[in-house]
């Protein structure tokens, strides 16, 4: 469809409107036909971009159907070149504006099924050959180009909007602008790794495009990456955010209009140490120490497993774009970075994450509008923290006063240091605070939806609070509970009405994790689970719903896994040793820091339970260090020592010297085949992956996604691997089952691999991911 | 011929009502009688929906007369007076126009926006000053820029109540002054060394001094919930409503012409001369500047920049003034022989948000107050609003006239109505002249009041917007001559 935006003038001009539709068409086509009437036929069926012109500036409106957002696909860039290329020849038109006219995004970035749909390095160099030549050519146009940005303005959408002369974005919450390419693995492929640096300077730059920071409007006017702010609107005579996105489009003429007029520069003044910053850098040798700085910086903190930054950084170097020769080793670098296994690792994380997102169960019957938490523990107080920041009233219970208040000053300082931060105004503090109320009585629990018990880890007293709540709370309430072991079955044994009851797993610290766990019993009735997501999700969370059984799915794999940990540590590999060899393969935190960070005592509990469900499988180190711990006090973390001594203030950790004695008296002899650095890393990780595979096997979990999903948002499993599942994909299975028959070899049935592992290594053509 | 036919239907009129309200009917009549001129205002009352707002076992409540002292730019004749002089100044005025003797004062009552620590019951400390009894209890209000309607309201429900009889409203803003503290940390300082008892104690405490204590907070310009400025918000309300600069910097020029015009007919009468200790007697507003559409369009925008659309040729501007009324319940004033010159009737406050309908207050009290009256937009004669800026006025009034908003946002089936131009703020308003913030509501009463006597017709609407997302509407019924 053509978009006919006609002028007002225009308008009160032409009384006809036949007339003044053929007319328009007639001046709007004719110089286009005559170049090129063989695409007319794609002009009149264009679908993601309309445009119209208004006095002298072409509006340029992107809407791409079908979709809640907009994001680079061929079709819309094909389409975009079109009418640039319309822009460019038309003599009416001196200015454009390009403004998408979907709420809330603008271009959230490049189509990922277009870059997953190719299959080698030079169809994706390809594509970023095109939009590179796309962007230059709009970065070179004599028509300024103002691009009008409400909403997501991502990768590829950044790219477009740094290539036009001038920038206008609202000042939503929204409006978040940034380079995450790195996240997917990926580089900048259409010239931000030229442009950004110039725009912003070489250190902010850097920080977004290593580290794929969204960055927010105000905070983007004062970096140079916008040059002006429009503020949205409250209602009017339309709906807000309608309006909004006209009033963007109206301020975006005038200055479209104001730079072809040369009344206004797109320069901006910069700031003495902005000045002095940029001429430091325009220093050669600066600029490579700076580089270096930045590359040992990169190095450290990814251990050299992810190759996306360093490329990021390497290509940045390259001279800015100046011809046409530049284009092809960047674009060959990203097509080879799409090609990677850590990539393909990420990429499959952010499709499960989003997938995570969704509520497969449809919605609840009855929305939860009053929830209550019972405990105000660090998860209760969570948990409460993540439901009143998103406007859920909240009642919080405990049963001594001083408990009560150190949960709810839990919820205080975490929404305070979102004011801190700027993140949250104080005014909307103390309105999401006020969604708390903290009680020691079960008042008002006769109106509550859903009640989450976040209680000790105790059977009894977990049954003790449920009979106590069963006997307040309405029919239709759901009873969640939060455990991280404990088997939901067991729990609603003492229920009325089982088909209520839930388990729900958050992980500590609540407002930090994405992940939430969802534990279904064979009793739970579909809208409980459906009731339980929905406020999760309202809760922010990433969701997997795993059946009931003992350590659900998380704890499940990551036992075995501790269990080993012991054992190495059993072996003689000392905490610091065995720390660095499992953040060099990727886990974000060292095996040892692990076990202190859940707590000693919780690390045994489980261990214990599992072990006795699980029998020999879950075996391998000895209990008897952590009981030995425990009798000691290194609790871990919480209590100050662990196998590390924690103090307040002080960064670099210290080895506990007292776990020395402990650890001689539990030493084992180690086998030295399998003891090399990359075998205590395989010993660690196959215990989980096979642990993680047997889960599904077993119907634990539905879809590998959810385990993999699960793994790296939960327990830290690498995102460069991309969870348990992608891992086996990607390494191979039969390279997995040839370690794990290895290990089986010293060790036993502990590395006994799966069935279904083993059918995946037998059949290399089966994937988990297909 | 039409004259004796409207004669005749008041006339049944009046009978028909005659038992319950005799004495309101058979002033009523006689009005017509009395003149002419008379005749053809209440003749026109004839189209309205309601004879009288008064109710059966209510008292009526009027407004004897009221004053206010001009109106003046901040930082001019004023900035060397504190809030409760300029208070005083329309007491005595007040005493002064209406000779009520000061003991039959049962109450007074002052509003007040940003307030002076010294006097922060202003009401009180103006009394004192002016002479009245110091038996006669005063207490200060405060609720942004509808501060002195809620002082009036609040004498209206003393007097409906049966507490009072004579109870005097007002309002004062002095912005040529505003409170300007320590920060925090130095107060907290200079606290803590009040109560520190030892040389070293003292030491102590002044050791921590660092010397951004001495940076000073001044009082919120802003709305305090959502940190933004009303002038910037007027602008987003401008804007979401699509309402250009022109139509802005016309709405104010037709403001301070008309200003002007009723300045120089005479019509401010409401205005009493102020001899300023030190200073020349000020005896008229100095904020009425009509200026050029061409000269307005020149202006920066003052907000939103540089595009936005708010200046400060099309925005109330920082006024000090004061301004007082003498409310009664009718038996009384006719008692001691005063002729009031209004009914004050129902009134209606509202609220919403804050953040983008900060200003709105007059669309949702308008049709409130009419529905609770049982009037329509058709019976009223004389539309006073507070206009804190242009935009803000053409906003109520483009949402008044939107079915959309009505519905999405009132919850009601079609829209308010737009008050027809030519009976709206008639003698200017707050943009030409000036907006005290604690004295505005009793400028608008006053000019209602007035109105209705000069122009003829018998209901008023008075209707403002306040921080906060409040709003007030008030009817006021024109005092049968």
């Amino acid at each position: 469809r053509v978009g006919h935006d006609l002028a007002p003038e225009q308008q009160a001009t032409n009384r006809n409107s036949v007339l003044k539709i053929i007319n328009c068409e007639i001046r709007f086509l004719t110089g286009y036909i005559c170049r090129s009437f063989t695409r007319s036929s794609a002009l009149l069926t264009r679908t993601h971009i309309n445009y119209g012109v208004r006095g002298d500036v072409a509006v340029i409106r992107i809407n791409s159907p079908n979709s809640k957002v907009n994001t680079l696909s061929q079709e819309l860039h094909s389409e975009f070149m079109e009418v640039m290329n319309e822009v460019w020849s038309s003599s009416q038109i001196r200015s454009a504006v390009l403004i998408s006219t979907k709420p809330g995004c603008f271009i959230a970035g490049a189509d990922l099924n277009m870059l997953n749909s190719c299959t080698t390095s030079q169809e994706v160099t390809q594509i970023s050959q095109e939009a590179q030549k796309m962007f230059e050519k709009l970065e070179k146009s004599t028509k300024p180009v103002v691009a009008a940005i409400n909403g997501s303005c991502l990768g590829g959408g950044l790219e477009l909007a740094i290539s036009c002369q001038y920038r206008i974005a609202t000042k939503d919450k929204k409006t978040v602008l940034g380079s995450p390419e790195v996240l997917l693995g990926i580089l900048p492929g259409a010239g931000a790794t030229q442009r950004l640096p110039k725009m912003v300077g070489i250190p902010a730059a850097f920080d977004m495009m290593l580290t794929g920071r969204g960055i927010r409007a105000d905070r983007a006017k004062k970096m140079g990456l916008v040059d002006q702010l429009v503020e949205p609107l409250g209602p009017g005579v339309k709906p807000p955010e309608e309006r909004t996105i006209e009033y963007l489009e109206e301020v975006a003429i005038t200055f479209a209009k104001g730079l072809a007029d040369k009344k206004i520069t797109p320069k901006r003044d910069k700031g003495l140490v902005e000045k002095l910053t940029s001429y430091a850098l325009s220093i050669p040798f600066v600029r490579q120490q700076i580089y270096k700085k930045v590359e040992e910086k990169v190095r450290k903190q990814t251990k050299g497993l992810y190759p996306a930054p360093l490329k990021i950084i390497d290509v940045s170097l390259y001279p800015i774009l100046q011809h046409l020769s530049c284009f092809f080793p960047l674009s060959r670098t990203f097509g080879e970075l799409a090609m990677t296994k850590e990539s393909k690792a990420l990429m499959g994380l952010y499709r499960g994450q989003t997938q995570c997102k969704k509520n497969k169960f449809g919605a609840p019957q009855k929305e939860v509008k009053q929830l209550a938490v019972l405990g105000a523990g660090l998860m209760g107080a969570g948990i409460a923290q993540v439901s009143v920041d998103k406007g859920l009233q909240t009642i919080l219970k405990d049963t001594t006063l001083p408990a009560l208040g150190r949960g709810q000053q839990q919820v205080f300082k975490g929404l305070n240091d979102k004011v801190k931060k700027k993140t949250l105004t104080s005014f909307e503090r103390d309105a999401m605070f006020s969604n708390l109320i903290g009680q020691l009585d079960y008042r008002g629990f006769e109106k509550a939806d859903m009640v989450i018990e976040a209680v000790f880890e105790d059977l009894n007293l977990k049954h003790r609070v449920l009979k106590e709540a069963e006997a307040v709370i309405p029919d239709h309430c759901v009873f969640a509970s939060n455990t991280s072991a404990l088997p939901i079955g067991e729990i609603a044994t003492v229920s009325k009405r089982p088909e209520k009851v839930i388990g729900m797993h958050y992980f500590s610290p609540v407002d930090k994790m994405q992940l939430l766990e969802i534990i279904t019993t064979e009793k739970t009735s579909k809208d409980t689970t459906a009731s339980a997501v929905d406020v999760g999700l309202r809760q922010g969370k990433v969701i997997i719903v795993v059946k009931d059984g003992p350590g659900f799915y998380t704890t499940r794999c990551l036992t075995p896994m501790m269990s080993e940990v012991i054992r190495i540590l059993q072996e003689g590999v000392g905490p610091k040793k065995l720390d660095s060899l499992t953040t060099s393969f990727g886990f974000p935190v060292g095996a040892a820091t692990l076990v202190d960070e859940v707590g000693v005592d919780v690390a045994k509990h489980v261990a214990e339970n599992l072990g006795k469900e699980f029998g020999e499988r879950f075996a391998g180190g000895s209990l008897e260090m952590l009981q030995q711990m425990i009798s000691k006090g290194f609790l871990g973390r919480k209590s100050g020592k662990g196998f590390y001594i924690y103090q307040e203030g002080v960064k670099n950790k210290n080895l506990n010297s007292d776990m020395d004695s402990i650890l001689a008296s539990l030493k084992m002899p180690s086998q030295p085949d399998v003891s090399s650095d990359e075998d205590i890393q395989y010993r660690l990780v196959t215990r989980f992956v096979n642990e993680a595979i047997l889960c599904l096997q077993e119907g634990v979990l539905a879809t590998p996604t959810e385990g993999d999903i699960g793994a790296v948002f939960g327990l830290g499993f690498p995102p460069c691997l991309g969870g348990p599942f992608h891992f086996v994909d990607l390494y191979g299975a039969q390279k997995i089952v040839d370690r794990l028959r290895k290990y089986e070899a010293a060790y036993g049935k502990q590395f006994t691999p799966c069935q279904l592992l083993v059918d995946h290594a037998n059949n290399p053509n089966k994937k988990f991911y297909q | 011929m039409n004259q004796n036919f409207r004669m005749i239907s008041l006339l049944t009129y009046t009978l028909k009502n005659l038992p319950n309200t005799s004495k309101w009917a058979l002033r009523f009549c006689m009005r017509p009688l009395s003149s002419s001129s008379q005749l053809q205002a209440a003749a026109a009352s004839q189209t309205k929906s309601k004879k009288t707002l008064a109710k059966p076992n209510i008292r009526n409540i009027v407004v004897v007369d009221g004053v206010r002292t001009p109106f003046l730019l901040s930082g001019t004749s004023y900035k060397d007076l504190m809030p409760h002089d300029l208070a005083r100044a329309a007491l005595s005025g007040l005493l002064h126009r209406t000779s009520v003797p000061k003991d039959v004062v049962d109450y007074i009552i002052f509003g007040t926006v940003i307030q002076e620590v010294k006097t922060s019951n202003v009401a009180r400390e103006a009394a004192l000053g002016a002479g009245f009894s110091d038996k006669t209890p005063a207490h200060t209000v405060t609720m942004a820029c509808i501060s002195s309607n809620q002082a009036m309201t609040t004498a209206v429900g003393l007097i409906a109540s049966g507490q009072c009889d004579v109870v005097v409203a007002g309002g004062v803003e002095l912005m040529s002054d505003i409170p300007i503290r320590h920060s925090r940390k130095m107060r907290k300082m200079m606290l803590d060394l009040n109560k520190a008892k030892t040389l070293a104690q003292r030491l102590s405490i002044i050791s921590k001094f660092r010397l951004n204590f001495l940076s000073p907070e001044l009082p919120a310009v802003s709305e305090f919930s959502t940190s933004e400025t009303m002038g910037h918000s007027a602008d987003r309300l401008a804007a979401a409503f699509a309402i250009s600069r022109e139509e802005q910097d016309e709405y104010a020029l037709r403001s301070h012409s008309l200003a002007k015009k009723a300045q120089d007919e005479g019509l401010l009468s409401d205005v009493v001369p102020f001899k300023v200790p030190g200073r020349d007697t000020v005896t008229q507003d100095n904020g009425i500047r009509p200026s050029s559409l061409d000269q307005m369009a020149k202006l920066k925008p003052a907000f939103i920049k540089p595009y936005g659309t708010v200046t400060a040729a099309n925005s109330s501007f920082l006024t000090d003034g004061a301004s007082a009324v003498l409310i009664m319940a009718e038996e009384k004033a006719l008692a001691m022989g005063y002729k009031p010159k209004a009914y004050l009737r129902d009134f209606m406050y509202v609220s919403q948000d804050p953040k983008d309908q900060l200003l709105l207050g007059p669309t949702y009290a308008t049709p409130k107050v009419l529905e609770k009256a049982g009037l329509t937009m058709n019976d009223i004669d004389v539309f006073e609003f507070h206009e804190a800026f242009s935009g803000q006025i053409l906003a109520n009034l483009k949402a008044m006239d939107s079915d959309w908003f009505a519905q999405n946002y009132m919850g009601r089936k079609a829209k308010v109505g737009l008050p027809p131009l030519e009976k709206f703020n008639n003698w200017g308003g707050s943009l030409s002249l000036g907006h005290p913030f604690g004295a505005t509501g009793c400028r608008l009463v006053m000019a209602a009041a007035n109105r209705l006597r000069k122009e003829g017709g018998q209901y008023g609407l008075v209707a403002a917007c306040a921080a906060g997302g409040q709003g007030h509407a008030m009817i006021v019924e024109a005092y049968p001559k």
